[in-house]
């Protein structure tokens, strides 16, 4: 009873944290129009950086200074933000589709350096003993599992509440008016990047901060948890959620999540031992279908944007 | 007898947003018919519609009596309906003669390097030309191409769309001189303008569109001196 | 620059060209990035291999090889049937998908539906092949020396010569044909082109298919020349969209030229950084365009 109440914990904690990542997605897509293919990358840069600074230190890799988990997690945000803002600027002024590449590219890129960097970020192995929140209570599984999972939850809450005030900001206005007619905003003497890059970059440091929760509750990092799969299960919960739509994200990431994993645990069930590594290919498939279902016959996902006068022009 | 006629035609970019609302009229073999009006009025999208880029939600537009509902603008124009756009009215980036070829491509294999010499001929400006990228040509020679290249399938219904627009006076002169040919060789047009002044002076009759509906109708030259046309234009002299 | 590099790179430069005429077409087209091209080039060597494989069972008794190539007959027939076969399935994904979505106007949604198949593309031949690495053929391959200090094998030579052949095919197609020069009309302006008479889904359709077919090819002599893996049409695709922009949206010389940059770029950064970080040289080659010149070589306008 205790082990399913801890693993429902479990489950639940790890499903908010990426419903913070789909959270930021939905403030660059949703509510900016920005096209983010490296969500890896950026969650990928935001573990690396709260592991180097919580973790204790090793021989075989950079980082390790100990310092308070807190501390760990502004720092990951920070370092996110400012990958973003570097891709950003650079590429915010091009052509929409030109932010999709050059972020693909930069969450390659990225995976290389995790990689292969192996005196900073330890190679394949990646980095281990990262500090758990409440590891005081790890003899506890239901106490502390319940207690992690309320720290995520608080975090999450925040995000969210700090997202719908920032959207219906006139902030948050200028943003869709922009994504719905971009030379309409700009004769209001709105200038569409400044605004742009904004969203792309606290989007991009919240992506950081679910990276950061991650790694401190997994405990451990390794590249292979940034494949560009990752990006993809973010995307899924985003548009089934219904992408403009905090809620739709955080929903949709709750039921993206525990498809995945029950469907995990199906295969790992059924399948004999030498067909799973096909499963989980299946797995992907299935979860690529899913999405492309919802794109062609579900547009708006689970619960749509809020109604905002949108005009299209064939 | 008349080519075109339009009935009673509804058209709109959006559904229930109607821009033109229940126009008729018809057009004959070798007459010119200006369609006149202040911004938003319609002309455009009246236009279009002939050509088949803008749907029609309600009426007809018959071609020799056969209705046109359902054609897409790349049968029309195999059909005979031509159209000038605005903007956009010449493949910048393809050379003069990869303009008119592409605009002969329709037609029977024998007929197309003689309709290109015809087309040369008409616009000799355009022969001197004709390996230069069409983005690169003057805005005068530029609207001889667009006119070049709908007329290149020799149609029998020529639609333009403010050719005007951007021309000097002179150069202005010459393009409705130009069409004035092209009617009296026996094509039906339909010419969308601002410039009243200029298209007037070539028009057998004239509408003047306002709100999407026909509120005047007249005989060419003549409204020129009409104080109901000046009025339509909300006060701005013809 | 030794000479060593320059082959090399040409060699792996006229594939990511080959696949990126598909994507410059598509992209100045369609005006959407297509994340799932990559696949094609994988889906196209696979079917490949499955052809060649058929044939040879077919026929009985294996392949034999061409004088000094370490592939027969068999997987030249097999290449033809797949850069048909992947023509259509490029031309399948764009009827249940893409042409679907573009008539919901937002291109964003496109590249999100590509980024989704190209990872079920994927995972599909995964599911069927596994991951492990498969090879059209056991047989060593020859080297030759073409001058001091510069070697290749038979089938690079053979690779580089027919992708070079099919690039400069396209291109002559492009520019000499009344089917080209629709292509090339629809691509700058599609309202003007309706208006001329060209029927645009023709069009559209002719573009997926070359571009299917291009990518097949450049994946069957990646697998000639390295291996089969799922994965190698994905990791082909930043050198792809690299090579597009570099050359310039919509420019089949461009493509043809930008991959030739990209792989020699690759190739010469090897012993720099190490090959492993190969596949970033194409990133840094990107961004570095999109800062300087992002219309690109041959681009005329601005995307």
């Amino acid at each position: 009873m205790i082990g399913l109440a801890s693993y429902l914990c479990f489950f639940v904690t790890l499903a908010l944290i990426y419903g913070v990542a789909t959270l930021g997605l939905n403030l660059q897509w949703g509510s900016a129009g920005l096209f983010n293919v490296g969500v890896a990358g950026f969650a990928a840069v935001g573990a690396y950086v709260s592991a180097w600074i919580t973790a204790t230190p090793v021989d075989t890799h950079w980082g390790g200074f100990a310092l308070p988990i807190p501390l760990g997690w502004l720092a990951a945000m920070a370092a996110s933000a400012l990958a973003a803002f570097v891709v950003g600027a650079a590429t915010l002024r091009l052509r929409a589709d030109y932010l999709a590449i050059t972020t693909f590219g930069a969450a390659i890129s990225l995976e290389l350096v995790a990689l292969n960097a192996d005196r900073l970020t330890g190679g394949p192995f990646g980095i281990a003993f990262i500090p758990r929140p409440f590891a005081a209570l790890s003899d506890q599984p239901l106490a502390f599992s319940a207690a992690n999972m309320l720290l995520v939850a608080a975090v999450a809450g925040v995000v969210f509440v700090a997202l719908e005030r920032l959207t219906r900001s006139p902030w948050g206005r200028v943003l869709r008016a922009l994504r719905e007619d971009e030379a309409a905003a700009a004769s209001l003497g709105k200038s569409p990047a400044k605004f742009r890059l904004q969203a792309f970059v606290i989007g991009a440091a919240l992506i950081g901060l679910a990276g950061a929760m991650q790694a401190q509750f997994f405990g451990f990092i390794a590249p292979d948890n940034y494949l560009p799969v990752f990006t993809f299960q973010i995307w899924v919960m985003l548009v089934l959620g219904g992408s403009g739509n905090n809620k739709g994200a955080l929903l949709g990431a709750v039921v993206v999540w525990g498809v995945w994993t029950a469907s995990g645990s199906l295969f790992n069930l059924l399948l004999a031992p030498e067909w799973q590594a096909r499963g989980a290919a299946l797995r992907v498939v299935a979860i690529g279908v899913v999405l492309a279902s919802v794109l062609l016959w579900r547009p708006r996902g689970l619960i749509g944007e809020r109604a905002t006068v949108s005009r299209h022009v064939e | 007898m008349s080519v075109l006629t339009v009935e009673t035609v509804v058209a709109g970019y959006e559904p229930g947003l109607p821009i033109v609302r229940g126009v008729s009229f018809t057009l004959s073999a070798g007459e010119i018919l200006v369609l006149l009006g202040p911004n938003g009025a319609g002309k455009s999208t009246l236009a279009k519609a002939v050509a088949g880029l803008v749907t029609i939600s309600s009426g007809t537009v018959r071609l020799r009596g056969v209705s046109l509902a359902g054609m897409a603008a790349h049968d029309r124009i195999r059909h005979g309906v031509a159209f000038v756009p605005q903007t956009g009215n010449v493949f910048a980036g393809l050379t003069v003669a990869d303009n008119l070829a592409i605009a002969v491509n329709i037609l029977p294999r024998a007929e197309r390097a003689g309709r290109i010499a015809a087309m040369l001929a008409l616009f000799p400006d355009l022969a001197a030309a004709r390996r230069a990228r069409a983005g690169l040509l003057s805005g005068g020679q530029r609207q001889m191409l667009a006119i070049a290249r709908a007329l290149a399938v020799a149609p029998s219904v020529l639609t333009l769309d403010e050719p005007s627009a951007g021309l000097s006076p002179k150069l202005v002169g010459a393009v409705m001189q130009k069409l004035r040919e092209i009617r009296d060789s026996g094509v039906a047009i339909l010419l969308v303008e601002q410039n009243a002044r200029a298209a007037l002076a070539v028009a057998d009759r004239a509408m003047i569109l306002a709100e999407g509906r026909i509120a005047h109708e007249g005989h060419g030259a003549s409204m020129l001196d009409d104080p109901a046309v000046a009025g339509l234009y909300l006060g701005r002299r013809v | 620059m030794n000479g060593q590099i320059v082959i090399d790179g040409m060699t792996s430069g006229a594939m990511i060209g080959l696949g990126a005429i598909g994507v410059t077409l598509t992209y100045g087209l369609l005006r959407f990035a297509n994340f799932a091209h990559g696949e094609f080039a994988t889906w196209g060597a696979y079917i490949a291999l499955v052809l060649a494989s058929l044939l040879g069972t077919l026929l009985g008794g294996a392949d034999g090889t061409i004088g000094d190539l370490t592939f027969g007959w068999h997987l030249l027939v097999a290449l033809a049937g797949s850069m048909v076969l992947t023509a259509l399935l490029a031309l399948a994904l764009d009827s249940v998908l893409f042409r679907r979505l573009r008539r919901h106007g937002s291109g964003m949604v496109l590249v999100i539906a590509s980024f989704g198949a190209s990872l079920a593309l994927r995972s599909l031949l995964e599911f069927g092949f596994t991951g492990q690495p498969q090879y059209y053929s056991r047989e060593i391959a020859m080297t030759v020396a073409i001058a001091p200090g510069m070697r290749a094998t038979l089938d690079q030579l053979v690779v580089l010569g027919v992708a070079v052949a099919l690039m400069a095919g396209t291109h002559l197609m492009l520019t000499h044909t009344a089917l080209g020069r629709a292509m090339r009309a629809t691509s700058e302006n599609p309202d003007l082109a309706r208006l001329a008479g060209i029927d645009v889904a023709d069009v559209v359709r002719t573009t997926w298919l070359l571009g299917g077919a291009m990518a097949a090819a450049a994946g069957v002599f990646l697998g000639v020349t390295v291996q089969l893996r799922p994965t190698m049409g994905f990791e082909l695709l930043l050198p792809l969209f690299a090579a597009a922009i570099l050359g310039g949206i919509g420019s089949v010389p461009g493509a043809m030229a930008g991959g030739m940059i990209i792989g020699i770029a690759e190739a010469a950064a090897v012993p720099i950084a190490g090959a492993q970080y190969r596949a970033a040289v194409a990133f840094v080659v990107l961004l570095v365009v999109l800062l300087i010149k992002p219309t690109g070589l041959f681009g005329a306008r601005e995307r």
